[in-house]
């Protein structure tokens, strides 16, 4: 029969550990909608960019245009930055981001592509590091922390238009978890160097009707990297929404389940606390019987 | 006056302004340039400076902004900056000593990377002249 006190040092420990997941719970709800808010606010930067890209690119594309545009010419060398968290304890979000770049390089690999990974956030880093460490080029930490700024983008953006130049890859994407709502996340690679520009052909019925100042040319080779950065910006965003989101759920299934166990342990409680009763009750009619 | 044209300013972080306007002037690379109702289409880098929103004469808005592209159609003005700052926020100040600490930075760090921090402050120092000529005005 199990012993009454341990069964109250176990209710006693799972209701602690309710009102932490309870709390972190009501964080993650806060943070979430202050993330949704920026991610919300940040859109309409990211939708113009790409409306001048179009714009632009539509003109360029019989020329060819600068390399972050039309690509180097080969796809062998493939760069992706896998986004996480750097914090734990949000359900599936951190491990299927890491599933799905295992998929990724196991695929890109079989196809004789060469692969390297950099890290954003630590948890991915972590994982990534048990069976891949040898591809991870570097892994950021620390940019997840309080609200995203734009310049963290722009110094990742700048670091790849770097590598870019220094050949060391011709293909880059993101892998991060898009922002469905608060259950649901979608894992989702994009791709942001060459840049794409596809499905954006119709936003502008005035396309070759702009003037270019200085030139397009010019133009074309600030507004890339720039763009670069925005993509990054808003994979961040997403992916931090997305974050909060997921340890919503995730803790608040667990205060569910600690409240389940609680009653559980309660019901177990009382009936061993009742069959103690009866048996000191049975002990002292029978004692008195005996007499 | 009833004839506008809809400007949009834009940062990364949000949406900063938008709305009916008589005039605006934008600090393009190759000069200033102001932007009336039917313009001709255009798009067009800027150069850091202040942009001045017109109503009728009198400018209602002054912003300054950093690292910027303009795009002109006949009936809109959009202005994407990465950064803006109001003028009257305009903090020298601070601006300078950040160029000092990078340039602290430069004279400690190896050739290569200094190389790269130097053109950074060649263009700190351009934005910062651009923030002194602007809180003059």
């Amino acid at each position: 029969m199990p012993n009454l006190k341990d069964l109250k040092v176990r209710i006693n420990s799972v209701q602690s550990t309710q009102k932490i997941t309870s709390a972190m719970k009501m964080v993650a709800a806060a943070k979430l909608r202050r993330a949704q808010e920026q991610a919300e606010e940040a859109r309409p930067y990211s939708q113009r960019m790409d409306r001048m890209i179009a714009a632009l690119a539509g003109k360029m594309s019989n020329v060819g245009g600068p390399e972050l545009l039309a690509g180097t010419g080969s796809k062998e060398k493939f760069l992706l930055v896998v986004m996480t968290a750097d914090r734990g304890l949000c359900g599936g979000f951190n491990s299927s981001i890491v599933r799905a770049t295992r998929k990724r390089i196991a695929e890109l690999q079989e196809n004789g592509k060469s692969v390297k990974l950099l890290c954003v956030g630590k948890k991915g880093a972590d994982q990534l590091r048990r069976d891949a460490s040898d591809l991870i080029t570097d892994a950021l930490e620390g940019i997840t922390r309080g609200p995203i700024e734009f310049a963290a983008a722009s110094d990742i953006g700048a670091r790849l238009i770097q590598m870019f130049e220094a050949d060391e890859f011709d293909v880059c994407s993101l892998i991060y978890n898009k922002f469905q709502s608060a259950m649901t996340q979608i894992v989702t690679e994009q791709q942001i160097i060459p840049a794409s520009v596809a499905g954006e052909t119709n936003t502008t019925p005035s396309i070759g009707a702009y003037e270019y100042e200085p030139d397009e040319e010019q133009i074309l080779a600030e507004l890339l990297p720039r763009n670069v950065s925005t993509q990054i910006f808003s994979a961040l965003l997403e992916n931090t929404a997305s974050e909060h989101g997921a340890r919503m759920t995730a803790m608040d299934s667990a205060t569910r389940n600690a409240g389940d166990m609680i009653d559980k342990l309660t019901l177990t409680y009382n009936r061993t606390r009742q069959a103690f009763i009866t048996k000191e009750l049975i002990e002292i009619i029978s004692g008195a019987e005996a007499l | 006056m009833v004839d506008t044209t809809l400007f949009e300013l834009v940062s990364p972080e949000k949406l900063v302004m938008s709305k009916n306007v008589s005039m605006v002037v934008v600090p393009g690379t190759e000069g200033l340039f102001g932007v009336l109702p039917r313009h001709s289409s255009m798009l067009s880098t800027l150069a850091p400076g202040v942009i001045n929103v017109y109503d009728g004469d009198d400018v209602t808005d002054s912003l300054f902004v950093i690292n910027g592209f303009a795009e002109v159609t006949e009936e809109r003005c959009t202005v994407l900056a990465e950064e803006v700052i109001p003028v009257e926020d305009i903090d020298t100040d601070k601006y300078e000593k950040q160029t000092e600490m990078l340039k602290d930075e430069a004279s400690r760090s190896e050739s290569g990377s200094a190389e790269k921090i130097r053109k950074n402050i060649e263009e700190r120092e351009q934005i910062l002249a651009a923030m002194i000529n602007a809180k003059n005005h």
